[in-house]
């Protein structure tokens, strides 16, 4: 292996590293210069490892969302291989005694066969169910988050709206899923979708028999479902968070107001190698919470249950959590079956259609009701603190409290039968509560925004109450306030609110210097850290400090 | 922000470019002369990333360090234990440990197995996690990186010829100008759409009677849910009892469930049928749609005291003794009464079908 002149391509430099500038010496970087010859991404590569991702917790809540998609593919693709999405009747004779010669589908047979009969089935079962719930769970809360910071706001509109399909999509996927196994709880919710899909104006019949392929139950419906929710509704949720990430990639994260923090800038970690640490943690905890659920508390015992029988029902059935507040929309609706010229809207059409239509509808449509109430129509980067948009923050509270009153009256017989109230009280509650509740949380929010806005401008003027009360030698007591920046010849703070927080109490200031280190006990000694030099303490106070007096609190004295 | 290949070799040149920031390109000595950490800073400011260290990790060797070391490794090391445990528990069931399949009243372990796969698996993945986060803390340098940001509209240059291509190029289709090929194409779509369209037909079916009738006819038996027939001795005063038209699989069908109430004495005073249907009782027995007209749910938890039928659903409550109408609840519609009577062998029959439509509302139900 002689080197001739000079070849571009040859002669490991080693010492020299003039002409070979660079060039990659291990096998691994030997190989990377391999592919980067041919692909040309080492740029894209590097841009994407420096991408800057900012810091809060509360940034990690659609993360979590995304982990439990991964969960939910993963142990979903496993439940298929032993899932049997077929209403044929088979007799059971599967190793749970209790069932052993009923009649049932083969779907929930199936499902029993995976419980009982598959070596850590059970597991992957309740995996997935656990899963499925904090999908939605994580959706709902990373959605407030969103909102009440108004991250929606221009250029992220569109992601928004993407947001507000996953969340459909999800609750959809959710339903279909639960349905499969064919017992009788979840046998009773088709009974009421099919009821649902029949309550639809002019069309309800023919959707009916278009969905169920017949009147309920038919024998298509659990392989329908079935198809839906292991191909149809999964792989749109796909491409539509393929989208919302690569939107949020394009468009960078947003950021809380802080110190160095611009609309021009992402202050945070580089994605390489601390962000990928966090996020791999994270998906390594939420599995981990996940499949410890799934193992150690039981979910959805459709053992206990039995298999779909359209004469029976148990009492105190409720579906998952993110359909019951639409459980708790059917119980509160009044009994209004509306008549015209001899043809019906039946009563279940307006909780179960138009009420999740027209709340779907809103939510889509948010960002640009606001866009255009406010009028404002410059980008956002930095978000919000929910007290700066009273308005929003109100609506957004009056809404959960909305959701919130149709979700617990959806398990109104649960609290009825737990606390012994009248069933009938506990509906008349939900009826009532319903319209008077969320105007008075509308009211109070507001009130409490306007008042935490208030006394972060309070800070910002008189200083942080440091708890300190002086008697001068005057005899006149004060109240020492610890000024958080420069003040003017009143003693007032010329720091302007930049909606960031405020601190309110000495001890973000350092006021009681840093905390003893220590997780279990303290592995050093208080008195080592001490919050301000002893002759500080000591001092004795001459004056109020007001400027009148020729000082002000702040002011080191002499 | 690419290499620019046309610099040639030459150690002299500049061999990166980048938009308005030069200094930032070094030359291939300097590159070559550059550490990783150097490398690394330079790549950040060329993708427009200020990188502040604000804490290093512990120095080698120190105290602190080691502390941090052991804390990650027993957390790795725990995750490792607890997956083997998990494999353990997983093959070991029904080897050298018990049976894991669940028997009722059977063995301990059986009852344990899914518990203690979840346990395993969950400590495993949490140590893992945990793991990671302390490693993350503890032993990485703690950077805080400020990048910037491009949003907004495009440059005007971009927009304007990204536009210019698209109607350029639209132009030289000539789709603007042979109208017959645009029209013609446009109708081919639409056509094609259809075509892709009407398939989705399959799914629609012309809805049936069934939605309108049950199997009930006159003559045919109430039958209790284990196919025997009911006599009028053979139910209490107050008591329900769930049947099923006498027809093949009459107790599976969605909509055909029934309840044959047997009322009490002081109740047979106070029916108030609905008007057309005094006479579908039978003395003291009465038959009702077991199918809620809310939303299908069986209706099924009776109330003798106060003759009351609540649907365990949406809570509609139903009296029976007034034609089983709705008292409470969002139901609007009374349940369907069955008309009863008794075939010469003594056992309930239906003397006809429901005299309307069973179940939920629908659109066209009265048509």
């Amino acid at each position: 292996m002689s080197a001739p002149a000079v070849p571009p391509r040859s002669a490991p430099a080693a010492g020299s590293g003039a002409a070979r500038a660079g060039a990659p010496v291990s096998p691994v970087g030997r190989a990377a210069a391999e592919v980067d010859d041919r692909m040309t991404i080492a740029a894209p590569l590097r841009r994407t490892l420096n991408k800057v991702f900012p810091e809060h917790w509360s940034f990690l809540l659609g993360e979590i969302a995304l982990y439990s998609f991964v969960i939910l593919l993963l142990t979903g693709t496993y439940l298929t291989f032993f899932f049997d999405a077929s209403m044929q009747e088979v007799v059971y004779e599967g190793s749970y005694a209790p069932l052993r010669g009923v009649e049932m589908s083969a779907a929930y047979a199936s499902s029993l066969d995976i419980s009982f009969d598959v070596r850590g089935g059970l597991l992957m079962r309740q995996i997935h169910h656990w899963a499925a719930l904090l999908f939605v769970a994580s959706i709902f809360v990373h959605m407030m988050r969103i909102f009440f910071t108004g991250a929606f706001r221009k250029p992220r509109e569109a992601n928004w709206t993407i947001g507000v399909l996953l969340l459909v999509l999800a609750t959809l996927e959710g339903f279909t899923g639960y349905t499969l196994p064919d017992d009788l709880l979840s046998g009773t919710g088709l009974r009421i979708a099919s009821a649902i899909i029949l309550s639809v104006p002019v069309i309800g019949t023919w959707a009916q028999y278009a969905v169920f392929n017949g009147p309920f139950p038919g024998e298509e419906i659990i392989g329908r479902f079935y198809i839906a929710h292991v191909l149809l509704i999964p792989g749109i949720l796909l491409a539509l968070i393929a989208v919302h990430l690569l939107l949020l990639i394009k468009q960078k994260h947003t950021q809380f107001p802080g110190p160095g923090k611009t609309e021009q800038n992402v202050v945070g970690h580089r994605f390489y190698p601390v962000f990928m640490a966090n996020g791999g943690s994270l998906f390594m905890v939420v599995f981990a919470v996940v499949a410890a659920l799934g193992g150690l508390i039981q979910m959805n015992p459709i053992w206990l249950y039995g298999p779909y029988n359209p004469a029976q029902v148990s009492s105190g059935s409720q579906p998952d959590w993110y359909v019951g507040f639409l459980d708790g929309s059917t119980r509160l609706f009044p009994a209004w079956d509306i008549s015209i010229f001899g043809y019906q809207i039946p009563g279940i059409f307006w909780p179960t259609v138009v009420l999740p239509g027209v709340l779907v509808t809103l939510l889509l449509l948010y960002p640009m009701i606001e866009r255009k109430l406010t009028k404002d129509t410059v980008h956002h980067n930095l978000l919000q603190r929910p007290r700066d948009v009273p308005v929003r923050t109100s609506l957004g509270m009056m809404m959960i409290t909305f959701y919130l009153v149709l979700w617990i009256s959806g398990g109104n017989d649960l609290i009825a039968d737990k606390f012994n109230i009248s069933l009938n009280a506990m509906t008349w509650i939900g009826r009532i509560g319903l319209i008077v509740l969320p105007p008075i949380v509308y009211v109070a929010t507001y009130r409490l925004c306007l008042g935490l806005q208030r006394h972060d401008r309070q800070v910002l003027e008189h200083g942080i109450e440091t708890g300190i009360i002086r008697r001068l030698p005057s005899g006149e007591f004060i109240e020492v306030h610890q000024p958080l920046g420069p003040v003017d010849e009143h003693g007032h703070g010329l720091l302007q609110y930049g909606g960031a927080p405020v601190p309110k109490k000495m001890n973000s200031l350092g006021g009681a210097g840093r905390r003893v280190r220590g997780f279990f006990s303290p592995i050093e000694e208080p008195a080592a850290i001490k919050a301000a030099p002893a002759e500080l303490e000591e001092r004795e106070l001459t004056g109020s400090g007001r400027p009148s007096d020729g000082g002000r609190p702040a002011d080191p004295r002499p | 922000m690419s290499i620019d290949h046309r610099a040639g070799a030459h150690g002299e040149r500049s061999v990166g470019n980048t938009a308005g920031s030069s200094d930032l390109a070094p030359t291939r000595e300097q590159l070559a002369a550059m550490s990783h950490a150097e490398l690394d800073m330079l790549g950040a400011r060329l993708d427009d990333t200020e990188v502040v260290v604000l804490s290093n990790p512990p120095p080698p060797g120190s105290i602190a360090e080691k502390r941090a070391e052991r804390q990650v490794a027993l957390c790795f090391g725990l995750a490792t234990l607890f997956a083997f445990a998990f494999v353990i528990v997983f093959w070991g069931a029904g080897w050298f440990l018990p049976d894991w399949e669940y028997d009722v009243g059977g063995s301990a372990f059986g009852a344990l197995f899914t518990p203690l796969l979840g346990l395993t698996m969950g400590s495993a993945l949490a140590f893992l996690g945990i793991g990671i986060v302390l490693w993350a803390k503890k032993l990485m340098p703690h950077e805080v990186a400020t990048q910037g940001r491009h949003g907004g509209a495009s440059d005007p240059v971009d927009a304007q010829t990204a536009g210019g291509t698209i109607m350029a190029g639209f132009a030289r289709t000539g789709l603007a100008r042979h109208n017959i090929v645009r029209r013609s194409l446009l109708g081919a779509g639409g056509a094609l759409g259809l075509l892709a369209l009407v398939p989705l037909g399959g799914l629609i079916k012309k809805p049936g009677r069934e939605l309108v009738e049950t199997s009930w006819e006159a003559g045919v038996r109430l039958l209790r849910d284990d196919g025997t027939p009911v006599r009028p001795a053979d139910m209490l005063p107050g008591s329900l009892e769930t049947v099923f038209p006498a027809v093949e699989r009459g107790n599976r069908q969605a909509d055909a469930a029934t309840m044959l109430i047997r009322l009490r004495r002081e109740q047979v005073d106070q029916i108030q049928a609905p008007p057309g249907q005094e006479d579908f009782a039978w003395e003291d027995y009465l038959a009702f749609s077991k199918v809620c007209t809310h939303a299908g749910c069986p209706v099924s938890l009776y109330e003798q005291e106060t003759g009351r039928i609540l649907c365990p659903c949406h809570q509609s409550q139903f009296i029976v003794t007034e034609g089983a109408r709705p008292v409470f609840g969002p139901a609007a519609r009374a349940l369907p009464q069955l008309p009863i009577e008794l075939d010469d062998e003594g056992y309930f029959v239906a003397r006809s079908d429901y005299p309307e439509p069973v179940g939920p509302s629908f659109w066209n139900r009265e048509k």
